[in-house]
């Protein structure tokens, strides 16, 4: 879908009001409303910490979240390296979140040689990928290499991913893929 | 980085080179800030002029490609103008050394060193030795004056590289390289710091890794490394690019660092001798020597109470290596193209976008059975059987798109640049059915272990006998959600039996202090030793937010956790005299307190006494066997010391420093083997312009996260390219104009932004243009925003670590429609 600044607005729950002819050749009034109702937001809202997921300098925020909510994310003052600054990337993480109607919401399924997308359920999807782990693991598995030496590996599986998760997360991920056999574990580290 | 972000504000002088970090790591600005505030001297080297020039005292332009060059006459300029901090050289690193005298250099055997092995493309390293005496201790002299001592070699090396040679390869005018040499060798003695900020711009070339050892030899020349201030500094840009690193999603390491083991490994036994250095010299600490303490520990936290001592501890379960097998990036997607693969997880990840030759990628998908894509908006990779050229009526690969939760939808710790593991927490839902990617993982775990179970299979032992001990267990022993916490618990490691460690009593089950109580007889595990500390019986030190910091240097040892062991600044042994008094007395890193027989301040790299302690004492470089820095490094492939070769794809015709054109290390792709995509073209008529591609701060990496949000793509909402007034006269095209880019495996198409940030290089009299453009845009989203500039750069990569080299290769611009 195209998304404008305004629509954005108006989906994430910000009055929006017709552009009307102003002084300056657009109408502010939209984003002054959401600032108004924000700042009244604010007041309520649970605060909780996180690091920026850009860039490796790892500046923290403060997420203002209200019943599950994200409403406001903005740089943590109380942060050592970043007393409060963010990038303009940093300081658009609120537009990371549920707020955004252009985030995936739901597993989806492309058939081979289909045209289109296929909504799945989260049990069919993860059944579907575990069936196909193991056909590929088992038909491409070596036990011995040409010179006959032990190996233990799946060939026909690889696997790339993620700086972008968390380090629980990496220790889990290369725990799987090396349980399962795979040797072509690559990641953005590579490039 | 050895040093971290906070630390720069302790820096003399700062050189950002390989990096635009005003631009890509914008509040890394707040410390170089407030170190210029303090009179500190910026300089910047760059192909372009770019916002970080912007804020420099001193800019120097660089042909891409030819850092070895620019930084290799810097070593020159310090040598002959005696600027090395000599007491450090002497007692810190190996120019004491004496080398084998069979050890030849480029400047007599035509730009190679010996040992070279044309058909294999490889050195046999035998000659890259040192001399050592009938003790096996290293032979040294510590007047640095044997003709074969590392110092002697590196001096005739590198007087090779004169200013008026480095001038005609770089391009850079011979007044601004003496001036930046003269600047930043100022700090070549006590109580001077310089650090180096670099990124992808060093590292994306064939010679990357010798880019970067230019520099740490300059560090150690002029005593920066291990002080305030100073170190060797990548600017690392993905917030976790850091963890994911130390936790080994790469295929030739295991969590710590440890090696993936090879075939010629059968037993834990070989794979550990092979691993576990040893030294001669009492003085080593050679902290390898630990190597089975932590291999150990991973097998037990990777199988739990299935590795036993009997069975190996389950070291024959994890897959194996033929010896000398990459299976790194490149190499990985050869394969793909080749169709070795039928299943492929993209986990968080856009390779379609950020892999070099992306159409070489894109058709790879094409082969595959089933792929798997993990991703928080829709990306080119999920969407790649209906991208530009594809017929999805002619694609069998089947698709998953599963969708996840964002960082602060979930708990988890991410560690920054400067090795610091920060802790996060769940801020807000996810939308729809979005999933934290650790319940992924968790419910794929047991499922394909269930079938495994159910129906058996080969080899069912490493995927049953792993353990997922994640969270309270409900029926059928299965954990219902994942807790991160009991993740960052088995990352650290356990007692699994009650032991008792230096007459101390540890109980079975409690948290293991810190990596030095990790044992190889199974009695504890740690799914990473260098995460050992990082959650101990103390409480989870990463999600620390003291802002007290008693250093006067801005460690803030209470923030958050460091690895290793909170250390901050790493090598810190090198920043104190013999007598564990620092060279700089208004920025001490540690001190030794005499009274209190220990040391002060940051976490010191070993408690041992200072080096005038004698056999109490260790010498500084503890991870390194002789205990000292490489200045001589005969671990590389591509040669002990480094030496400018072209870029693989080039615009002239003779490497101006050696015979040998481009590096002789590196692997070749042909056209012929895998796939015509795989092409070159130097020095053609059809591709006369270098290119060069970067980032810009409103998008990031390949605009996955980024072109999805409406303030950031209204910012930045297409592709372009950057080109000197004098290209844009040249080609007749003008600001603002859209053109085409060719390489030739691919174009795109490109916004003209023509500037006079670029400027014409003279290359030994020859006029060489450069363009740049960014790689942040993919034909999904925005529409008419343009395509990856990866289409355009080659499968070529470092001769060390296989990293593409996406930094300089050869590209045309056309006005579009001519």
């Amino acid at each position: 879908m195209k998304l404008t600044r305004r629509t954005f607005l108006k989906i994430s729950g910000a009055t929006a009001v017709g552009i009307a002819a102003s002084s300056l050749g657009f109408d502010l009034s939209p984003l002054e409303s959401y600032a108004a109702t924000l700042r009244k937001d604010l007041k309520s809202a649970k605060e909780t910490t996180t690091i920026c997921p850009y860039c490796a300098v790892g500046c923290g925020a403060i997420v203002h979240s209200i019943n599950g909510k994200v409403i406001n994310i903005e740089g943590d003052p109380d942060h050592v390296i970043n007393e409060g600054s963010l990038c303009s990337k940093g300081a658009s993480m609120y537009q990371l979140s549920a707020a955004n109607p252009n985030r995936l919401t739901k597993p989806m399924y492309r058939a081979p040689y289909a045209t289109e997308w296929k909504e799945v359920s989260w049990d069919w999807a993860l059944d579907e990928i575990a069936k196909r782990v193991k056909k590929s693991r088992d038909a491409s598995f070596m036990t011995k290499n040409a010179k006959g030496q032990v190996v233990n590996r799946t060939n026909g599986i690889a696997h790339v991913g993620s700086a972008a998760l968390d380090n629980e997360e990496c220790f889990m991920l290369q725990k799987l893929m090396r349980a399962w056999g795979l040797i072509y574990i690559e990641h953005q580290a590579r490039i | 980085m050895t040093n971290h972000w906070i630390d720069i504000r302790n820096a003399d002088v700062i050189l950002v080179m390989g990096s635009n970090a005003a631009e890509n790591h914008p509040i890394s600005f707040k410390w170089v800030t407030k170190a210029m505030e303090r009179g500190a001297t910026l300089l910047n080297v760059d192909p372009r002029f770019t916002r970080t020039s912007a804020k420099a005292h001193l800019y120097a332009p660089i042909r891409s490609g030819t850092d070895i060059a620019f930084l290799g006459g810097m070593i020159k300029y310090i040598i002959d103008n005696k600027k090395y901090f000599e007491e450090y050289v002497r007692l810190y690193t190996n120019a004491s050394f004496l080398v084998n005298p069979k050890f030849k250099m480029p400047g007599e055997l035509d730009g190679l060193f010996s040992g070279y092995d044309p058909k294999k493309r490889k050195y046999d390293k035998s000659s890259w030795s040192f001399q050592k005496d009938e003790k096996g201790l290293i032979k040294k002299d510590s007047t640095l004056q044997n003709p074969n001592c590392v110092f002697q070699l590196l001096k005739k090396h590198f007087s090779r590289y004169t200013p008026e040679l480095v001038s005609s390869i770089t391009g850079t005018p011979k007044d601004k390289l003496l001036k930046v040499y003269d600047i930043y060798s100022s700090t070549g003695k006590p109580g001077k710091a310089a650090t180096i900020m670099y990124a992808m711009g060093w590292t994306q070339h064939t010679v990357g890794t010798q880019n970067i050892r230019t520099m740490a030899m300059i560090q150690l020349l002029l005593g920066n490394m291990g002080v305030a201030g100073g170190g060797v500094n990548a600017l690392r840009g993905e917030s976790n690019v850091q963890g994911s690193t130390d936790h080994c999603l790469l295929y030739h390491i295991l969590p710590g660092y440890l090696k993936t083991p090879k075939a010629s490994q059968p037993t834990l036994k070989a794979y550990n001798d092979k691993y576990t250095p040893k030294a001669k010299d009492p003085m080593s600490a050679n902290w390898w020597g630990n190597y089975p303490k932590y291999s150990v520990s991973l097998l037990t936290s990777f199988f739990g109470k299935n590795a036993t001592k009997a069975n190996d501890f389950g070291y024959a379960w994890l897959p194996k290596l033929d010896d000398g097998q990459d299976a790194s990036w490149l190499n990985l997607f050869d394969e793909m193209y080749k169709g070795t693969f039928s299943g492929f997880f993209a986990w968080g990840m856009n390779p379609t976008c950020s892999g070099a030759n992306a159409n070489k990628v894109r058709l790879g998908l094409a082969k595959l059975d089933w792929l798997v894509n993990v991703n928080i908006f829709p990306n080119e990779t999920a969407e790649f059987w209906h991208g530009p050229g594809m017929k999805p009526k002619n694609i069998k690969t089947e698709v998953f798109r599963l969708p996840a939760a964002v960082s602060f939808e979930k708990e988890g710790s991410i560690t920054n640049s400067g090795r610091w593991a920060q802790w996060r927490y769940k801020g807000g839902n996810p939308p729809g059915q979005a999933w934290p990617d650790a319940e992924m993982m968790t419910e794929l775990y047991y499922r394909v272990k269930g079938l495994y179970e159910k129906e058996g299979g080969v080899l069912p032992d490493p995927v049953v006998k792993a353990t997922w001990d994640y969270g309270p267990k409900g029926p059928g022993g299965k954990i219902k959600h994942c807790d991160p916490h009991m993740v960052a618990k088995e990352i650290n490691g356990y007692f699994l039996k009650d032991v008792t460690i230096k007459g101390k009593p540890y109980k079975k089950g409690t948290l293991v202090p810190s990596f030095a109580f990790l044992q190889a007889d199974g009695s504890t595990s740690s799914g990473n030793w260098l995460y050992c500390q990082s959650y101990t019986e103390k409480g989870n030190m990463m999600a620390r937010r003291s802002r007290k910091d008693t250093s006067g240097i801005g460690l803030y040892l209470e923030w958050s956790w460091a690895w290793p062991v909170n250390r901050r600044i790493i090598y810190n042994r090198a920043s104190v005299d013999e007598n564990g008094r620092p060279w700089d007395k208004q920025h001490p890193v540690i001190r030794w307190d005499k009274a209190a027989k220990k040391w002060k301040g940051d976490v010191p790299d070993g408690g041992w006494a200072p080096l005038s302690a004698g056999k109490k004492s260790r010498y500084a470089f503890i991870m390194k066997p002789e205990g000292h820095a490489h200045i001589f490094g005969p671990g590389r492939a591509d040669g002990p010391f480094p030496e400018h070769y072209e870029p693989y794809e080039c615009p002239i015709e003779k490497n101006l420093m050696n015979a040998q054109k481009f590096n002789p290390a590196i692997k070749i792709f042909s056209p012929e083997t895998t796939t015509p995509l795989d092409v070159v073209f130097s020095c053609d008529p059809r591709y006369p312009i270098v290119a060069s591609t970067y980032r810009m701060v409103e998008h990031w990496q390949t605009g996955v996260m980024t072109r999805w949000q409406p303030w950031l793509i209204e910012a930045q909402p297409q592709l372009w390219v950057e080109m000197s007034t004098e290209l844009g006269n040249l080609k007749g095209i003008k600001n603002g104009e859209k053109v085409l880019v060719q390489s030739a495996r691919g174009q795109v198409e490109a916004v003209a932004i023509v500037t006079d940030r670029f400027k014409p290089f003279d290359i030994a009299g020859q006029t060489i243009h450069q363009v740049g453009l960014p790689w942040c845009f993919g034909w999904v989203t925005p529409p008419d925003g343009g395509d990856s500039a990866n289409l355009l750069t080659p499968t070529i990569g470092d001769a060390n670590t296989m990293i593409p080299e996406s930094k300089a290769f050869m590209v045309n611009v056309l006005r579009k429609g001519v």
